[in-house]
């Protein structure tokens, strides 16, 4: 059995960040990952990351307020004063560590205009933001002496007496489980984008610290906001950065028409992503599009611009699509991106209400992607997310390092879980074929929630995809893995990972019935409209014996009323 | 249409482990990459295919592998244009690093070089309020080093590492300037001085495979060539390596063609005997053959035609460093 005081699952930008933060604190940390930190997903944060520096005289106040209408009125409003008040202070933290931020002519950082903010404050490495930021986090982590567990699969989260102690994991090399014992845990395992298909995320999004998390009874919100980014390649889903549009780039339709200036005569391309995807998308309903997409035009920047400050663009035109970006526009359409909601929690990270009003866990903490604090609402701002993950990563750690200061070591029974997590695999192990496979159900799964839970949704279609996903995971139980070795067994990880999918899966489609209104990403054919008075609260998936159960939670409004939002 | 993979494989839970080549046969489209072929045998043909794949965009830097012989990612390589002319598109895991199964390489011994360098940003001196200034154009030169994705495609095919795998390789040096270029790092002194030791900058042969293999345009040859000439400009030339550089530029100043037999000389130094008896077998193998350089050593005709070449270099070096 390992032991720690401070366990982290996840090493992505948040989980490095909490990891980092619990280590300085003086804790013991153990930081675990089924991929090596830097294959993790925050490396395709290609733009940016916000912060209003007062240097620049720019003020935290108005990127709040510009994070608050980009969220339709459903973010928390003390949560979004916190990350944007502490934006400052972490990218001057990401600099010192080494980050090499693009400079303007007198060496300062410089900036780039993002989509749904009134000035330029997001911070950049050429369009590689995010890998920049990973790399260096990792340095510091290999500076630290963090012990971190590389290609490591957590099974099951260890949860008694309603608080969290541990993880069960996989060493995906050898194959074998391990116990680990922890104060306090943080989950930082990103999001649930492969639950659609396409989807600009990487493979390795596959919900799990959000489905562990809800399975141990830790309520989950705003579940039915999912972003679909304006700028994707049609077929595999992969991004192109809202950097292109921040450069100058223009979308048009089939007739070259830039329609964002009817649609958005103020911010026009940079309007927020849930305006412009769905822009994009009625262009196409229309008639106006071009064989389903629409047009990503950025010749007119020149062809050095699109080298110095769109290189991967570049690069991805030309090897995924055979298209030069320098003398093509290239088609592009909305994909499913990022997801706003997750595992609740307050600014501190804590999935578990202090209050008793909400339920959660205790000694469990999340932060990233996989969490919901909520900072994004309805809809997330480019290059908000990667504040997201600093931040709360930080508050995260700091906080579970503190409280675990305090604790004595928790008391897990080592042999029984490691026999109900053997058990599990197992099983999955002994089935035997049916002609169905984990590639098969992903697939229906991707498909179903794309065609109905996308762009534009309606009740007829929801309840579809609510009896497709029960269906799924009646198929789910009966499926067999066809690699039955204990090493390397990629195999078997995917058909984890496909359970862990469909409990996101669920609580996306429950939450996305529920909400009869349109707010930010989340549109409904059936209900166009944004209804405060109703709806201004944020809705929660808990998981019980009885299945699904919902609640709700009032917004946090501190200064910002609702207004109409215009771009 | 179809396409044919030959995928070397490797079990090492069989009773035999022992690498061997599969051939699967699959229906691909026009734009598929060799990660999307994969992809699709792993879950329609064969689950037990164990690769690692993640972003699909070239930045994750999961799917290094050799394709045709060659290393580089699969999920940036088009299969129509590996397929052309040949009968079968051939897929191995990378090189230089044992496999743990299938296309899964081991990169412990990759992540272990990397660290040697110390590879975190070691400024000197009180933090500054704000961020460190920095000029603009040092910044946006090192984002082409900083681009590097860990991949490892470089290391698979280096021909160095083939003969001497404590070499620290091509992606630890890179990463090793990254720091070194950095107007914020004050540890170039110490660093340059690791780094001109055995297994550091003066092992590379120039062969120019990682910079071929490299699928982010990193130049790591070019990179540690770069670290050759911090390192002498600040002062480690007690090493074969400088030496070498130096008395090649010496001589071909001089007499407008190299001296191999003076070249060794100055290099090794001529009281160095156990380095001169070692190179003896070489020179029996030039007599030999008829390749032996002459003893007596003359200049080209031209030869002040070189020295102004040198002259003209120089002055343009200079230029630069302004």
């Amino acid at each position: 059995m390992l032991e720690c005081d401070v366990l982290v699952i996840g090493a992505g930008l948040a989980g490095m960040r909490a990891a980092l933060a619990a280590h300085t604190n003086g804790a013991k940390v153990i930081m675990v990952s089924k991929v090596h930190p830097v294959r993790s997903h925050s490396n395709a944060a290609q733009g940016g990351i916000n912060a209003a520096l007062t240097d620049r005289g720019d003020s935290w106040e108005d990127h709040a307020f510009d994070t608050v209408k980009g969220s339709d009125y459903l973010g928390d409003q003390d949560a979004i004063e916190v990350m944007c008040s502490e934006a400052g202070r972490e990218i001057i933290q990401m600099e010192h560590w080494g980050v090499i931020f693009s400079r303007d002519e007198e060496g300062h950082l410089g900036t780039r205009t993002f989509g749904g903010q009134r000035r330029a404050r997001t911070f950049f490495v050429a369009d590689m933001t995010g890998q920049a930021i990973l790399h260096v986090m990792y340095e510091q982590l290999m500076k630290s002496g963090v012990q971190s567990l590389e290609e490591w699969f957590v099974t099951d989260l260890i949860v008694a007496d309603g608080e969290c102690r541990g993880c069960v994991a996989m060493e995906i090399r050898s194959g074998t489980l391990q116990v680990i014992r922890a104060k306090t845990v943080v989950l930082a395992t990103g999001g649930l984008g492969r639950v659609f298909e396409p989807s600009t995320n990487a493979l390795i999004c596959t919900g799990d610290g959000i489905a562990l998390a809800y399975k141990a009874g830790v309520p989950l919100m705003d579940m039915e906001m999912v972003q679909f980014h304006p700028t994707t390649l049609k077929g595999s889903g992969v991004l192109i950065t809202e950097g292109a549009r921040a450069e100058g780039g223009y979308l048009l339709n089939k007739d070259g028409d830039r329609f964002m200036l009817k649609y958005a005569p103020s911010m026009k391309e940079l309007a927020s992503r849930d305006v412009v995807s769905r822009c994009e998308q009625t262009e196409i309903n229309e008639g106006r599009g071009v064989d389903g997409c629409v047009l990503l035009d950025l010749r007119h920047l020149g062809e050095k611009t699109i080298k110095e400050r769109l290189i991967q663009i570049y690069e991805i035109g030309r090897d995924l699509t055979g298209i030069d970006i320098t003398k093509e526009p290239i088609p592009i359409r909305p994909g499913m991106h990022y997801q706003m909601g997750g595992i609740k929690t307050d600014v501190d990270g804590r999935a578990w209400d202090v209050k008793g009003q909400w339920g959660g866990i205790r000694n469990l903490f999340a932060a990233g992607e996989c969490a919901c604090v909520s900072v994004h609402g309805g809809n997330r701002l480019g290059a908000n997310s990667l504040l997201d993950t600093v931040v709360f990563g930080r508050r995260s750690g700091e906080a579970a390092s503190q409280m675990a200061k305090d604790m004595k070591p928790t008391e897990v029974s080592e042999e029984k879980w490691l026999k109900s997590s053997e058990d599990k695999l197992r099983s999955l192990l002994a089935r035997e074929a049916n002609g169905d496979s984990v590639a098969k159900i992903r697939w229906d799964l991707g498909t179903s929630m794309v065609e109905h839970l996308g762009v534009f949704r309606e009740e007829e279609g929801m309840l579809a995809t609510k009896a497709k996903v029960e269906d799924l995971k009646r198929r789910y139980e009966k499926v067999a893995v066809q690699d039955k070795g204990k090493m390397f067994n990629t195999a078997l990880i995917f058909g984890i990972e496909l359970g862990y999918m469909l409990d996101c899966a669920e609580t996306v489609v429950l939450g996305a019935i529920e909400r009869k209104e349109s707010r930010g990403a989340h549109h409904r054919l059936d209900y166009p409209q944004r209804d405060d008075g109703n709806w201004m609260k944020h809705i929660l998936v808990h998981e019980t014996p009885e299945g699904p159960r919902l609640s709700y939670q009032p917004v946090t409004v501190t200064r910002w009323q609702p207004q109409e939002r215009k771009y | 249409m179809e396409a044919i993979l030959k995928v070397k494989r490797f079990n090492p839970e069989a009773a035999k482990p022992e690498p061997y080549w599969q051939e699967y046969r699959v229906e691909v489209e026009p734009h598929f990459t060799v990660l999307d072929a994969l992809i699709k045998i792993r879950e329609e043909k064969d689950e037990t295919l164990s690769l690692r794949c993640s972003c699909r965009s070239a930045i994750c830097g999961s799917c290094a592998m050799r394709i045709n012989g060659h290393a580089t990612l699969a999920c940036k390589t088009k299969l129509s244009e590996m397929a052309r002319g040949r009968p079968a598109v051939t897929v191995e895991p990378a090189g230089n690093m044992p496999t743990i199964k299938d296309l899964v390489a081991d990169m412990t011994p990759f992540w272990s070089k990397v660290m040697a360098v110390e590879p975190w940003l070691q400024p000197r001196g009180p933090e500054p309020q704000g961020e460190y200034l920095a000029p603009a154009d040092a910044m946006q030169h090192l984002v082409g080093v900083m681009a590097c994705i860990m991949c490892g495609a470089c290391v698979s095919d280096c021909t160095v590492l083939e003969i001497d795998p404590n070499f620290l390789g091509p992606a630890a040096l890179a990463k090793a300037y990254r720091f070194v270029g950095d107007p914020r790092d004050q540890a170039d002194a110490e660093r340059l001085q690791a780094l001109s030791r055995y297994s550091g900058i003066w092992d590379c042969t120039r062969c120019n495979e990682c910079v071929q293999a490299c699928p982010k345009g990193i130049a790591p040859m070019d990179r540690i060539m770069a670290l050759r000439d911090r390192a002498m400009d600040a002062g480690f030339r007690n090493n074969t390596g400088s030496r070498h550089t130096e008395a090649f530029e010496e001589i071909v100043e001089h007499s407008g063609r190299l001296d191999e037999l003076r070249l060794a000389i100055k290099t090794f130094g001529m009281m160095n005997v156990p380095a001169m008896l070692g190179l003896a077998p070489v020179g029996l193998r030039a007599l030999m053959r008829g390749k032996m350089p002459p003893i007596f050593h003359k200049p080209i005709p031209n030869a002040q035609a070189v020295q102004k070449l040198f002259k003209k270099v120089e002055e343009a070096q200079k230029g630069d460093r302004k």
